[in-house]
């Protein structure tokens, strides 16, 4: 099969590599060498740049590609074999250390409550951010909210009924309910526009640690893989619960530091489409997904856990860098 | 309202009553707000900072912060 035909800069361009892993990956999707061999799998931090920044590049594929590398590569058996070998010791490593609940409510109602004084990240840039910061925030932010919604979308045809209605329903108000410009990924390119940040798609991908990979390469697992569609479903609810007061303190703290109309607006829209997401997401989608697969109780669950888990390791790496006044990014935004 | 099925509301006691959009909502000021959402979230407990609809004030609290809260 000849390779797709590419128009020139629809694509972002492959990133720097972060060790063997990345690097022979790179080179393999150019066509100029191998893939990396079972040694430096072997000895690879699944939570590591190298390792993660490998997933991030396998899994790509399956959204929007990179500039020179062939559309037909998305279904490279080479490539898979090498994604399934990636996810492996990634997987393993959430199931081990992050889950903490047995049971979807459990997970979930922890999430209802609300900490006084909560020391998070959307806490701290509330309170004290400054605009760099928030240009950082942004930026590492901008490797999933401009591909917002799309990771959870492959859910869809692996759920049925109440699930399915509910999931689909949410997904279309992401998706900007039938109009481009609000179209999540758009409010988010417009915020970043407004912190003097490039909006185009892959741009911060090099800017962005391991920390910040992870989450959105936990999406796309979740995502892509049937077996794991009750993590997917508890990823999904711990985001819709969280975001809505998460959001209200960011676009505090876009007005508090004039960062723009556009970049106050990302937030608050989601203050009050999530709290409408959340009511459905655990009514409809969860509530409907354990009445069809109670089997699936445990997994939603763990994709709960595995959420908080990824984020709070995000937060300790923003949190430190951020209060010794440097900045949180590989590279200068 | 018109004839057919009469629009349905799901009421909770812990929760924003959630009504199917678009709706239209006369405030007691006087003035008129409106959403075309797929489902509003009104607010009931009127801690809203955004009233009339939903932004989860009404959630509990706890004094400690929890593990999985680092948004």
């Amino acid at each position: 099969m000849e390779p797709a035909v590419k128009r020139p800069g629809a694509e972002p361009a492959l990133p720097p590599s972060r060790g063997e892993i990345s690097a022979a990956l790179i080179e393999y999707l150019r066509d100029a060498g191998p893939l990396p061999d079972g040694a430096a799998l072997a000895g690879a931090d699944p939570l590591g740049d190298d390792l993660q920044l490998a997933l991030y590049l396998c899994y790509e594929l399956h959204y929007r590609g990179f500039a020179g590398v062939g559309d037909d590569r998305e279904w490279d058996p080479e490539l898979l074999r090498l994604r399934a070998a990636l996810e492996k010791p990634f997987l393993a490593v959430l199931r081990a250390r992050a889950t903490r609940h047995g049971h979807a409510d459990e997970a979930l109602d922890e999430l209802l409550v609300e900490p006084l004084d909560g020391q998070g990240v959307s806490h701290f840039l509330q309170d004290k951010g400054e605009l760099w910061q928030l240009r950082e925030y942004a930026a590492l932010r901008s490797v999933y909210h401009l591909k917002e919604a799309d990771p959870h979308a492959w859910v869809l045809p692996r759920l049925w009924g109440r699930a399915k209605a509910g999931m689909a329903a949410v997904e279309f108000d992401e998706y900007g309910a039938g109009r481009a410009d609000r179209v999540h990924a758009k409010l988010f390119a417009d915020l970043m526009t407004d912190l003097d940040l490039d909006p185009a798609y892959g741009r911060y991908l090099d800017a962005s640690g391991a920390e910040a990979l992870a989450i959105v390469n936990m999406m796309s697992l979740f995502g892509l893989h049937r077996a794991l569609r009750g993590a997917l479903v508890g990823h999904f609810a711990a985001v819709e619960i969280t975001s809505s007061p998460g959001s209200r303190r960011l676009a505090k703290a876009m007005r508090r530091t004039g960062a723009g109309r556009a970049a106050e607006y990302f937030y608050a829209e989601h203050v009050e489409a999530d709290a409408v997401h959340e009511q459905v997401v655990r009514r409809e989608v969860v509530a409907g997904l354990l009445e069809e697969e109670p089997h699936l109780d445990g997994d939603i669950a763990f994709g709960a856990d595995a959420t908080g888990w990824l984020e709070d390791r995000l937060a300790d790496r923003l949190l430190a860098a951020w209060r010794s006044g440097q900045s949180s990014l590989r590279t200068a935004v | 309202m018109p004839a057919g099925r009469p629009r349905r509301i799901v009421a909770r006691r812990d929760g924003p009553m959630l009504v199917e959009g678009p709706v239209e909502i006369a405030l007691e000021d006087g003035t008129t707000v409106s959403s075309d959402r797929f489902c509003v979230a009104l607010c009931t407990c009127r801690r809203s900072r955004i009233y009339p609809w939903c932004d989860t004030s009404h959630r509990k609290h706890s004094p400690a912060p929890r593990p999985g809260s680092g948004d």
